[in-house]
């Protein structure tokens, strides 16, 4: 298998146009995923109750395959940028459901305590004691789904919005390996970029925790 | 709409489906055929790295960041890549399997190991047992939830991939997706969409109630 180098420069437009498909896919899925992450997890953690059933459905939709799940949105959605964004978002929501709630849980009582006696709503300790202080964790799942996103794009390939993994069925269709080597080295490299970005972004929205050593990752073993 | 989910059961329990060398019980079996033994020739490996490296505490960092790779590796670029470069035979199915379940095995065996209370590795030293003895008596007995945890993971994730068999001509429940979106019939992808989720959930409870029977008894920690 040899790789010819010359194709690169040749489609370096093809490349970029497809990186910027990658991320149009993948960014917003990962957002969505927070944006309903977010309420079921504090719900969850609120709601004794609800906690085992909203963990176990995101559990269950982990579990389903990624493409059974972009073909099972086929009929609702149809071959659109809308099916590939649903399915990842769906994909995202077991780690970021799950992240949350550990992270608020382990916010410690007394603090929860100390915020309520010092009058302050329960919406507010929310935004302004609990979240912050479940952020290392919530981040480490927005890391985690944020990875797994990027690399599942490329199975969207098959309803025609995979970014860097149409490179895959091109490659595989012409018998020609180049466009595939490419595109699995950018889906990393873009994994990797972002990351290390997501890693930055963290550190700039928790101050506190700088210059202490890493805290032990005991909560997201599973992840 | 219903009319699909109609035309959807029926395929589903046709009994003509389900006969016959394209049947579907002949290609449920194909697809537990690649999953176990995937899964398997995965913990083959991944079970002494992963041991090794939390016994020792040397690699975590490698530890800790192979899944991370691992999470972003396409897999649908590796099976093509491989599929390009060794040309037709089943092993680019079986080595993006592995590809796919080790890093999330020996992450979780690493987890699991790392988790093991020094005080306790301590006082197995105290009371004169040996390295290996440790390694086998103290270590793997603690730290086997997480392990199985980590199986568990990779089987799910191994059975909702072994889909792309039927994208390199073989069989596989995958068949029907592949088939079925050449062939423009919806109804045929669902089915083998519906099967690889039923598929992948079975797995995953068979091997909950696995290790909640290896457990009885224990208390839920690390789970």
């Amino acid at each position: 298998m040899t790789v010819e180098w010359g194709w690169f420069p040749d489609h370096a437009g093809e490349l970029t146009r497809l990186t910027a498909d990658h991320l149009a896919t993948a960014v917003p899925a990962v957002l969505f995923g927070l944006l309903i992450a977010l309420p079921l997890a504090v719900l969850a953690h609120r709601v004794r109750p609800l906690r085992g059933f909203v963990l176990g459905a995101s559990n269950i939709l982990y579990t389903i395959p990624s493409l059974a799940f972009f073909v099972l949105l086929l009929p609702v959605t149809g071959l659109t940028r809308t099916t590939a964004i649903t399915g990842l978002t769906a994909y995202t929501l077991v780690v970021l459901v799950r992240n949350t709630v550990e992270g608020l849980d382990a916010v410690p009582e007394r603090v929860r305590e100390a915020s309520k006696a010092m009058g302050t709503r329960p919406l507010r300790t929310l935004l302004t004691v609990e979240l912050p202080l479940a952020l290392p964790v919530i981040m480490a799942g927005v890391r985690v789904a944020t990875v797994m996103s990027i690399s599942l794009v490329s199975v969207a390939s098959y309803i025609g919005y995979g970014g860097l993994g149409q490179l895959f069925t091109d490659g595989f269709q012409r018998n020609f390996p180049t466009p595939v080597i490419a595109g699995v080295a950018l889906t990393l490299l873009l994994a990797l970029a972002a990351d290390a970005l997501l890693v930055t972004v963290q550190r700039l929205c928790t101050p506190w925790r700088r210059g202490t050593p890493r805290s032990a990752p005991k909560l997201w073993k599973r992840a | 709409m219903l009319e699909l989910l109609k035309n959807l059961a029926a395929w589903l329990t046709g009994p003509a489906q389900w006969a016959g060398p394209d049947g579907i019980a002949t290609r449920v079996l194909e697809h537990l055929e690649y999953s176990v033994l995937a899964t398997l020739a995965a913990a083959l490996i991944a079970l002494p790295v992963g041991l090794l490296i939390g016994h020792t505490g040397r690699g975590a960092f490698l530890a800790v960041n192979l899944s991370s790779f691992g999470r972003a590796l396409p897999t649908v670029g590796l099976v093509t890549l491989v599929f390009l470069a060794g040309g037709l035979s089943v092993w680019p199915v079986y080595v993006s399997l592995v590809a796919l379940a080790v890093p999330v095995i020996i992450t979780n065996t690493y987890a699991g190991m790392a988790a093991v209370d020094p005080e306790v590795k301590d006082a197995a030293k105290g009371v004169g047992l040996r390295g290996r003895q440790i390694l086998w008596q103290v270590e793997v007995p603690l730290a086997l939830p997480l392990i199985m945890t980590g199986i568990r993971l990779a089987t799910v994730q191994v059975v909702a991939t072994a889909t792309i068999a039927a994208y390199v001509s073989f069989g596989g429940l995958g068949r029907y997706v592949f088939d079925g979106l050449a062939q423009r019939d919806l109804v045929q992808v669902l089915g083998g969409a519906v099967l690889v989720a039923v598929l992948a959930v079975v797995a995953d409870l068979a091997l909950g109630g696995l290790t909640r029977l290896l457990f009885r008894g224990r208390p839920a920690t690390a789970r």
